[in-house]
Parts: structure tokens; C-alpha cells; sequence
């Protein structure tokens, strides 16, 4: 079966982007990772997004996005796992390609999010959790993390401070990646006290609203082949795997086994373990996502990551590098499109030349993106040829 | 922004959400709430209703203060995931708003007690949507 090589990338700085709407910034992205591959024209059109259709009352996104930048005719279609989205859309894109169908499929992420009110965008994340019985009661999106985070942190006897050591590297990280949407640095005091947005979660424990898009150009083995610049990253364990929307028919509020089931397939897929991996990007809408997920990608016992972070591990220097481009937290999580992003970034990280932040010596990196509170995982592990 | 509350949708769910009728799952015992066509845990589709006891224990909780259009006038929200009393290990969890209770009394593992309570309506006139809430239990001793 063929590989499948990530031959060009592209990403927008994440932000608000009061000037540009969804055509603006997939063009810049999209445009980027073709010219990036050498100008291979893409054969099929992946689009993922999460709330077009709720905030910018834009359905057809799929058509809208591919025949806007261009492609008309071809097969293009959106991809929706909510904060998944991204992830959910390279992984259909692999799988396009590895099925020998397809040589080149392009993978467009974009979300818009800073043209509404706070209030109207925290309605529309929380329609990533079950309507009748989690949205229905007024439990938004960091509500629920917050369910989890008090959970984990009793449970474990973590403390307000362990778990600030996450956002605090995140932004640290940032302060050199050009795309990132916060590049300054901030402390432990910051975070405790910055606003409660829904206790345990503070403001500083939370990703922004942003707009942006990131691309990613597939191809198969045969194509790089021909490539006067053969790629030199590919795709080597891709899978996915969902869990119960709703939190209370999981077995524990302190787990987030699709992520594991996920992982699992990705490293024998890979013939990698975790001892592996030198660089990640992992999902970080709130504080106790990254912390749960380096527990269930196998960096750190259960109930240990936050104590091994605030030893020094998964800080830059140590491996495996944990979110160089400053995470979901201070790079940014426009919902729809930061899988993409996490898959560009570790890419470049692999050829050496990701523009902040780098993991010198790279050679295989993994990227989990989460839809919901844990019931969309996707894992993709790259390496170098 | 007007809730647009749909009477059919509110009524299609009124025996879960109001009578907290479950399923169990007859081939691995699991009680699985909101009820589900197949089993989470094992995938069998034997499945039984089963109305659940209406007292239970405070699993985890938040207080939300940047809460959804529509729940505006209730922030700060609290809300709790809690652990009913099923005699079993394995007892079915319940997501609902706790109610009755000033923000800073609330703890994990306090016992609370099911009641009904308004949770939105569709403007000043509209139509109203009722659902389960949790209050400390009155029957028992405070602890
Ligand atoms: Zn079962």
C-alpha cells in the first residue's frame, strides 16, 4: 500500500481577523501549501470547520471553499467532529489517499469565530456536547472541562498551581511562532488570578477565540516520487476513535479513552511506542486536556503528568517536546482548523524548518486533536524518510 | 435571541428526563443514563427501562460565571454531575443544574435529592422547558 507524504503545508496567524472572511483566509493557507508542494494541484478537496453553519449561517462549505479557491468539478466535502474537525478531516484525506484513489488530496481548515459576541460563540461550542442532556442545562463547553478538571484534580491531589505549569509553558513556547495568536509570556500568579470563566477554569486555563486556517497537501508515494523536491515527511499511523458524547455514560470523569484506543492503533500502525516520539502537538482547549492526554498517549502514568510537567518533562530540551508551537492555549484553537495546524507544525518540525520554537533532530512526531470533551480523538504520527 | 423551544422535542424526552427512567443493560448490568439505543460498555441492544432513585452524591461540579445565551439570568450557574444512589458500583450518572444552594456550600460528596425546576424559556411570554435539578437532601441529617 502507498505512503502518504505531507508534501506542502500552510498556516494564517491566528487572530482577529475583522478584514478577512472564510475565502480570504483558506486562500492564504491553501494557496501557501500548494505552492509549498511545488504547485501540485490537488485532486480532491477536504474542507474542515466547525460552526459555519450555526455562526456564519454558511452551509455547502465544501463546494463554497474548493470552487472559490478554484476547484471546480472535483470532490471536495467538509469534515465536522466540532473541535475534532481538523484532525477528523486529515485523517479522511489520509485515508483517501492510502486507498490508492487519490494522489494528492488537499486538507483546508478555516474557522471565523471573532464576528460574534462571547456569549453567541460559547452557545455554539457547547453544541459540541449532548443537546438533550448536557446543552438543554445550560452546561457550556468549559463547563464541562470543569467538570472533569475538579474531578481530576481531587481525585489525583493535583494543585491550582501543578496545573498552572501548563498554561505557563504553552505561552512561553509561543512567544517566537510568527503564526501564534499570544506571544507573551505569563506566570503561575497570572493564571490564579485571571477570571473564573467556570470554576476550576480560569481564563488563563482556556484557549482564545480566534479566527484561521491551516493546509495540508497529501500525496502518495507514487507522486512525491516524481517531485523534483521529494518530500521527506510522512504519515505513519493515522487512526480514529469516539467515545459517548455525554460524560456521564463514560466509566471515569478522569479519562479520555478514545485517546488511548486511538494512540494505540497510531504507534503499532507507526511500529513506534511513545520512547519514540521526540515532539507532539496535543489538544489543549483547557489545561486538563493536555494533562490528561499526555497520560493517555503514554508520556506519563495516570494521575502524574501535571507533577512530571512541573519536574521539567515535555518542556523544550526534554523529549518528548510538548506543543512547541504554544498549544491550543497560546498559539491559538480556531475549533474547526487545529488539527490541521498541529499536523503542519509537526511537518515542519520534521524537515527543520518550523519558523518559531524548533525540536532539533526530529524524527517522528505525533498530533492528537479532540472533538467535544473526549468523544472525537484522532492521532496521526508522522516521521521522517 | 428567542429560545425557539419546540413542544415535541420537550415531550419526546419526558420520561428520561423527568421520570430519570434509564436503561439497563440486561448482558453486563451497566445503567446507562441518558438512556441509549445499545449498551456504551458492550454493544448488546437487551436492553430494560429502569427509573432510577431520585437522591445521589455530588460527583464533580462548576459554577459558571460566562454562561450560554439564554441562561443569562442565572449565572453564576452551578452544576453538578451526580452519582446515584442505584446500590450498585456501578450507579448511572445525572448531569443537571444543583439548585437551592449558595454557590460556596457546595462539595463534592454532599447527598443531594432530584426536584423539577424551570431551566429556559422562550421570552418574557413564551413557552416554558422544565427539567430535573438537584438540591441538598432535606430528609437526611446535614453531615
Ligand atoms: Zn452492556
Amino acid at each position: 500500500m502507498t505512503r502518504v507524504y505531507v508534501a506542502g503545508v500552510g498556516m494564517t496567524k491566528i487572530g482577529r481577523h475583522f478584514d478577512k472572511g472564510f475565502l480570504d483566509l483558506t486562500a492564504e493557507s491553501a494557496f501557501k501549501a500548494i505552492d509549498d508542494a511545488g504547485g501540485i494541484e490537488p485532486e480532491a478537496i477536504v474542507v474542515t470547520n466547525m460552526m459555519s453553519s450555526r455562526l456564519n449561517e454558511q452551509d455547502s462549505l465544501g463546494a463554497y471553499i474548493a470552487a472559490g479557491l478554484g476547484f471546480r468539478g472535483k470532490p471536495a466535502f467538509k469534515v465536522e467532529a466540532a473541535c475534532g474537525s481538523g484532525g477528523a478531516g486529515v485523517y479522511n484525506a489520509y485515508l483517501m489517499v492510502r486507498s490508492g484513489l487519490f494522489n494528492a488530496v488537499l486538507v483546508v481548515g478555516v474557522e471565523k469565530m471573532t464576528d460574534y459576541p462571547t456569549s453567541t460563540v460559547t452557545a455554539a461550542l457547547a453544541q459540541a456536547a449532548d443537546a438533550e442532556y448536557e446543552l438543554f442545562y445550560g452546561a457550556s463547553f468549559t463547563g464541562l472541562n470543569a467538570l472533569m478538571m475538579r474531578y481530576y484534580m481531587e481525585k489525583h491531589g493535583v494543585t491550582r498551581d501543578e496545573m498552572s505549569e501548563w498554561p505557563v509553558m504553552m505561552h512561553s513556547n509561543a512567544v517566537s511562532n510568527p503564526y501564534a495568536q499570544f506571544r507573551r509570556k505569563i506566570t503561575k500568579e497570572d493564571v490564579a488570578k485571571s477570571q473564573v470563566v467556570a470554576d476550576p477554569i480560569r481564563l488563563l486555563d482556556s484557549s482564545p477565540i480566534g479566527d484561521g486556517s491551516a493546509a495540508v497537501l497529501l500525496v502518495s508515494e507514487e507522486l512525491a516520487k516524481k517531485m523534483p523536491n521529494k518530500p521527506d515527511v510522512y504519515i505513519a499511523g493515522a487512526w480514529m476513535a469516539v467515545d459517548t458524547v455525554e460524560l456521564t455514560n463514560r466509566e471515569s470523569l478522569d479519562r479520555i479513552p478514545a485517546a488511548r484506543i486511538a494512540a494505540e492503533k497510531a504507534y503499532k500502525m507507526a511500529g513506534l511506542e511513545p520512547k519514540d516520539i521526540d515532539v507532539i502537538e496535543i489538544h489543549d482547549a483547557f489545561t486538563v486536556n493536555g494533562i490528561m492526554l499526555l497520560e493517555e498517549l503514554g508520556f506519563a502514568p495516570y494521575g502524574k503528568a501535571a507533577k512530571l510537567l512541573n519536574e521539567g518533562r515535555f518542556h523544550p530540551g526534554d523529549r518528548p517536546t510538548a506543543n512547541p508551537s504554544g498549544g491550543l492555549k497560546a498559539r491559538g484553537h480556531p475549533v474547526g482548523t487545529t488539527g490541521v495546524y498541529q499536523v503542519a507544525e509537526v511537518a515542519m518540525q520534521l524537515r527543520g524548518d518550523f519558523p518559531g520554537l524548533r525540536v532539533d533532530g526530529a524524527e517522528a512526531g505525533l498530533t492528537t486533536n479532540m472533538g467535544g470533551d473526549g468523544s472525537s480523538l484522532s492521532v496521526h504520527i508522522l516521521r521522517k524518510t | 435571541m428567542p429560545l425557539s423551544i419546540s413542544p415535541a422535542r420537550v415531550w419526546r424526552e419526558r420520561e428520561p428526563r423527568y421520570r430519570l427512567v434509564g436503561k439497563r443493560c440486561k448482558k453486563c448490568g451497566a445503567i446507562i443514563y441518558p438512556p441509549r439505543p445499545a449498551c456504551p460498555h458492550c454493544g448488546s441492544r437487551d436492553l430494560e427501562d429502569v427509573e432510577l432513585p431520585r437522591t445521589g452524591t455530588v460527583e464533580t461540579y462548576t459554577i459558571i460565571y460566562t454562561v450560554m445565551d439564554g441562561f443569562r439570568h442565572k449565572a453564576p450557574l452551578p452544576i453538578a454531575i451526580v452519582r446515584l444512589d442505584n446500590g450498585l458500583d456501578n450507579g448511572a450518572r445525572v448531569l443537571a443544574p444543583l439548585t437551592d444552594i449558595d454557590p460556596e456550600e457546595i462539595k463534592t460528596g454532599m447527598r443531594v435529592e432530584a426536584v423539577l425546576r424551570r431551566i429556559k424559556q422562550d421570552g418574557e411570554h413564551g413557552l416554558i422547558a422544565y427539567g430535573v435539578a438537584f438540591r441538598p437532601v432535606l430528609s437526611e441529617p446535614r453531615k
